[in-house]
């Protein structure tokens, strides 16, 4: 597993600054609404249009507190966009148990929203824990996240596992956060 | 500045190394109280930051929103039924034909899985976090999980207690378990007594203000200033947690705790103290009656408040008092003292949403709604509602609100472009009644 985990593309970076909130992401309007819409509402408030300038596998470099905020599950809009990762400062510890869960890689980075610039190419490495800026050669440890979690973020997250022990149906109407 | 990780880098240590790298010796140092909550709940003896807790769930709380379409997924089996309380509070009375539908399908898993504590629409109906307080679901020295964010709101009843994502609670009501990432703590030692016309709601603002987010950290609170904090003051602190990111938001058990347990539930239960010894990221003292009412500026929480004074004068259209922080009959109370004989301002909306049915009930009997409806208050019924921006008080383009409840994000109860201020209920009360934002001791 960990051999295949290396081997994250690398992605072009959008920066977000301090304290991103989950509202931004995911406005409470659209709670209820298929993950469909909520996606394209992913920082509207603060970013009008950039849902149409991302593509596949870019990253976001955070600051200090990313995701802060509610229970709601904004870590899925992000992987649903197509993002590759989430690099950040800090991490509210409630955004990232629905990375974990949603199945989107976020690590914690410290330092690396002073070593990125909008739109330079992060590399990210799961086999020695470092995220390397491209451009600069600038390299900064990544947090290791515990196996058993790590296995979930990069693995689809936790819906496939309860299928899989019977423990909740399977997703008939809507393969789960379709886009 | 003490972030842990693992020092060799490999993926399965998540280690206790990350707290010799902090300079200091595990062995033989004693835990804070999430730690030794924690490690009973996970059958070892000992935790510390760094580890990865797995822990059996002593109550898993759904909200009307674990039903909704884009969350739900059909539950087949529920680990154990007496250790799940269903409570639907975002949208109460149901707002919209969606959010109906949502309440349908909770009450068909309650039927189907016969979950005894439920509260739907009705005289049991309130705020999850203020439903649980107030009927001691969670008791001291426990594991609590719910889907909302605000689940830290028990953390006063000396509880571990946090908000989860939905896919985290269905994992929790199927096996019974869950998992923490566990940080370090930090203690806020509390001492003196608030100043008449401040509240905890200002403690927390002066906390945000002063220490910034508390990201993968717990926070302990404790101290001699607790025999003057009743329950419903500790809880709008620990309920605030969630705003400084922190992990879980815990208090030291004490007389008073013990005695809102006992007159609420009848179960046994442990509450859990620090260790003497116990090992502390930071540790700080904050005297209470050196605070004076604070304002958080719109659109975020940390390191965004400032005194009343400086804001004074700005105009607004909308007060909110309510929420699960900021929605309890002492709330309430404050609001009715700083109003009563006055009026709300024309052109102000005023809307005071109790936290739970059960506080509407006693605000009535105490004469505090009648005091609010003849200032000119509306005043709702328990719910979510305009605290989310769901219902019932929803804001529009440009306007300026003044709130006490949990955030203040943009958008965060309506249109983006409006601005929300957010305080303590005494500070929106006099702000209510001025037309702008007013300190609470100077309408």
């Amino acid at each position: 597993m960990a051999a295949a985990l290396s081997a994250i593309a690398p992605g072009r970076v959008w920066k977000f600054g301090d304290d991103i909130n989950t509202d931004l992401m995911l406005p409470g309007p659209l709670l209820q609404a298929p993950p469909s819409e909520q996606v394209r509402a992913v920082f509207a408030a603060n970013r009008p249009g950039w849902v149409d300038l991302v593509r596949q596998g870019d990253i976001i470099v955070g600051g200090r507190n990313f995701g802060t905020g509610s229970s709601r599950p904004a870590a899925r809009s992000l992987r649903n966009l197509g993002l590759g990762a989430l690099l950040a400062d800090s991490i509210n510890g409630l955004f990232f148990r629905n990375a974990v869960n949603f199945g989107f890689l976020a690590l914690t980075c410290p330092g690396i929203d002073r070593a990125f610039e909008e739109g330079d190419t992060a590399e990210i490495s799961l086999a020695d824990w470092t995220a390397r800026n491209r451009e600069t050669g600038a390299t900064l440890p990544i947090r290791p996240v515990p196996a058993t979690l790590l296995t979930l973020m990069t693995g689809g997250g936790i819906y496939p596992v309860l299928e899989a022990d019977r423990l909740i149906a399977p997703d008939i109407a809507q393969a789960e956060g379709a886009r | 500045m003490g972030h842990a990780w693992c020092e060799r880098k490999c993926i399965d240590c998540i280690s206790r190394f990350a707290a010799a790298a902090n300079g200091r010796m595990l062995s033989g140092m004693g835990m804070t109280i999430a730690e030794k909550i924690l490690a009973r709940a996970s059958g070892v003896a000992k935790i510390a930051p760094g580890d990865l807790a797995v822990v059996k769930v002593d109550l898993s709380v759904m909200i009307d929103l674990s039903f909704s379409r884009s969350s739900w997924r059909e539950v087949l089996k529920v680990h154990d039924p007496d250790k799940v309380a269903v409570v639907f509070d975002h949208e109460v009375p149901a707002a919209t034909r969606e959010s109906a539908a949502m309440h349908a399908r909770g009450r068909e898993f309650v039927r189907r899985f016969g979950i005894r504590r439920f509260h739907d629409v009705g005289p049991d109906q309130g705020i999850s976090h203020v439903v649980v307080a107030e009927n001691a679901y969670a008791l001291p020295g426990t594991v609590m999980a719910c889907s909302d964010s605000h689940t830290c709101s028990a953390g006063a009843l000396n509880c571990v207690a946090r908000g989860l994502g939905a896919p985290d609670l269905l994992y929790a009501i199927t096996t019974g378990k869950t998992w923490f990432l566990v940080g370090e703590t930090v203690r806020y030692d509390l001492t003196g007594r608030l100043a008449p016309g401040v509240s905890t709601k200002d403690l927390f603002l002066h906390i945000a203000q002063e220490y910034g987010d508390h990201a993968n950290q717990n926070i302990e609170f404790g101290g001699p200033a607790l025999a003057h904090l009743s329950i419903d003051a500790r809880r709008t602190l620990t309920t605030m947690g969630a705003e400084l990111s922190a992990e879980f938001a815990t208090f030291e058990p004490d007389e008073v705790l013990i005695d809102y347990i006992k007159t609420r539930n009848p179960a046994p239960f442990e509450p859990q103290y620090p260790d003497a010894d116990a090992a502390y990221a930071r540790r700080e003292t904050i005297a209470l009656d050196r605070l004076e009412p604070l304002v958080a500026l719109p659109d975020k929480v940390v390191r965004n408040a400032v005194p009343v004074g400086e804001v004074a004068g700005e105009p607004i259209q909308q007060a909110f008092i309510g929420s699960c922080a900021n929605g309890t009959i002492e709330d309430i109370a404050e609001a009715a003292r700083v109003l009563a004989g006055r009026k709300v301002s024309p052109g102000v909306r005023l809307i005071v949403t109790p936290g739970s049915q059960r506080i509407f009930a006693a605000a009535v009997r105490a004469g505090y709604v009648q005091t609010l409806l003849d200032a000119g208050a509306v005043v709702t019924p328990a719910t979510c509602g305009a605290c989310f921006g769901g219902h019932m008080g929803v804001l529009g383009p440009g306007e300026t609100c003044i709130t006490a409840s949990t955030r203040n994000f943009k958008g965060r109860m309506g249109d983006i472009t409006a601005r929300i201020y957010m305080a303590s209920p005494a500070t929106v009360a006099a702000s209510a009644a001025a037309g702008h934002i007013a300190h609470p001791g100077r309408v």
